[in-house]
């Protein structure tokens, strides 16, 4: 947090939570699907799907989805934009464990066949935290640079990773890893200081156990 | 940011700055970035703050239809020059609810601390600058005043309903108008602090009870209160009165009420007006239709 988190942000309105909190989950989501998004659905959860028509949460979501930013007027008319880009999206509710009351659940997918599943809180001010990617656990604000790696959970591949982002001179913030069984699927959340160089990524990919990399950055 | 008021005063009488400069300097630190490029952001929330302003539509009502058209209505009735708090207080009311009502109709304004709170701070400066005709830079530098008491205030407490109540929205704005008001008249960071505080001191209590949970009733004219507030806060810091309870334990007192209040006061939308039968029959007659 920063003093532009005090004065700040300029935001369409009326709930730095409810809307701007709402569209920057979509925007996250286009960022971490990394292609247009085709169709989406949309699970709102507690307050947000208590309050969220009010609030606009249902226009910002759709509008963050297209890549509008939380100050970009065309919010409240963000269903009909969908509509003429060709992004079809359903909203619905739903009950999710253990989860803030300003939840979301995103299932996107892209043009491709590419598919993302995503858990979101809007936790205030417009800040967000990501629950959850493809159904394993993570916990990220996606205010830093963030790499997200899949891979298989054995030796060797934490240490892969970390010492790419080192010899490319990048030092890491803050690390998670998740795993949902050993020896299965594994994610690493790493928040880092600088931008990653050019190349970096697909470097990443090619390392045996890695599945996919995603580079998450928002600026 | 600073965590407390005492230490950034301590600060700008020892380096001999003003509270402005000593709430830029920690955020040149902290992001890394040039003393210009903070300025130049700080000065383009303020630009945007003035087009908020300049851009409200008296016509529009909010999607619930709860709010809308009351900023055209004071307009109106201060430029008939009747009111009873006279031509500058009457635009100060006029602006907050401006602000409220363009961010209840989904339009573009600066969160300052919040969205539901985004009409005190700029009511009061955009009022005093239309006022007095101070230079868009020197309000630049009053908004690191207000940025620096917000910092504060979000570092010691909270600045959500949800968390303590509208006293951590309304509250924290009319703080942080009235020491960046009290900053425009010359006060000293001491004095900046004090105003501050006093501000709090008369919001400390006040619950978030928004009927329907949406940011509209009351929330649009509780930013009225937050900046009226803030002028008489500042205007007590510029007589030389001080807060007999110092500014950090102000705040340190509303983050314990805060923390005290009922859940049903916090942002969930079922005490205060939100329970009351006509707030119970507009969420009603919303959720129907």
């Amino acid at each position: 947090m920063n003093i532009l988190d005090i004065i700040g942000p300029v935001m369409v309105g009326p709930s730095s939570s409810h809307t701007a909190g709402a569209a920057r989950i979509g925007q996250v989501a286009l960022k971490l699907l990394g292609e247009e998004v085709r169709s989406a659905k949309i699970r709102l959860h507690g307050s947000f799907l208590a309050t969220g028509k009010g609030h606009g949460t249902d226009r910002a979501l759709v509008a963050g989805l297209l890549g509008l930013s939380v100050d970009d007027r065309r919010i409240p008319d963000s269903f009909w934009l969908a509509k003429e880009r060709g992004m079809d999206f359903e909203i619905s509710g739903i009950t999710l464990a253990d989860a803030h009351p300003n939840s979301v659940k995103l299932e996107v997918m892209s043009e491709s066949g590419r598919k993302l599943e995503l858990v979101a809180a809007s936790i205030g001010g417009g800040r967000i935290r990501i629950c959850e990617i493809d159904g394993l656990r993570a916990d990220f604000s996606a205010e830093a640079p963030t790499v997200v790696v899949f891979n298989q959970d054995r030796p060797g591949c934490i240490v892969k990773v970390t010492s790419r982002l080192g010899s490319a001179g990048v030092n890491i913030a803050t690390m998670q890893v998740y795993r949902d069984e050993r020896g299965g699927h594994a994610v690493m959340v790493i928040e880092v200081d600088q931008q990653l160089p050019e190349g970096c990524i697909g470097r990443l990919e090619q390392e045996e156990g890695i599945e996919k990399v995603i580079y998450l950055c928002m600026e | 940011m600073y965590q407390s008021l005492g230490e950034l005063c301590r600060k700008a009488e020892e380096e001999k700055k003003s509270f402005w400069e000593v709430v830029q300097a920690d955020d040149c630190r902290e992001r890394q970035i040039p003393e210009k490029t903070s300025f130049a952001q700080m000065k383009a929330m303020y630009l945007a703050m003035k087009e908020a302003d300049a851009s409200y539509d008296p016509k529009l009502y909010s999607r619930s239809g709860l709010t809308g058209r009351d900023g055209g209505k004071m307009q109106r009735y201060v430029d008939r020059e009747e009111t009873i708090c006279g031509p500058f207080l009457g635009r100060v009311m006029e602006k907050a609810l401006k602000m409220g009502e363009s961010n209840a109709c989904m339009k573009r304004i600066v969160a300052a601390p919040t969205a539901g709170a985004c009409g005190v701070v700029p009511a009061v400066l955009l009022a005093m600058q239309e006022t007095a005709g101070y230079s868009d830079e020197e309000m630049t530098q009053a908004l690191y005043v207000a940025a620096g008491i917000g910092g504060v205030i979000a570092s010691r407490a909270f600045i959500s309903g949800a968390q303590g109540g509208c006293q951590a929205e309304v509250g924290s704005a009319s703080s942080m108008a009235a020491g960046a008001a009290a900053f425009l008249r010359g006060a000293d960071a001491s004095a900046i602090a004090h105003g501050a505080a006093m501000a709090m001191k008369n919001l400390l209590g006040l619950v978030c009870d928004p009927v329907a949970g949406l940011v509209e009733v009351p929330c649009v004219k509780r930013n009225v209160a937050g900046a009226v507030v803030a002028l008489a806060a500042a205007d007590m810091a510029l007589a030389g009165i001080r807060s007999k309870i110092p500014p950090d334990e102000v705040i340190d007192a509303m983050r314990s009420v805060g923390q005290d209040m009922p859940v049903c006061v916090r942002e969930t939308g079922e005490g205060g007006l939100a329970a009351t039968p006509s707030g119970e029959r507009m969420k009603d007659y919303l959720t129907q239709g």
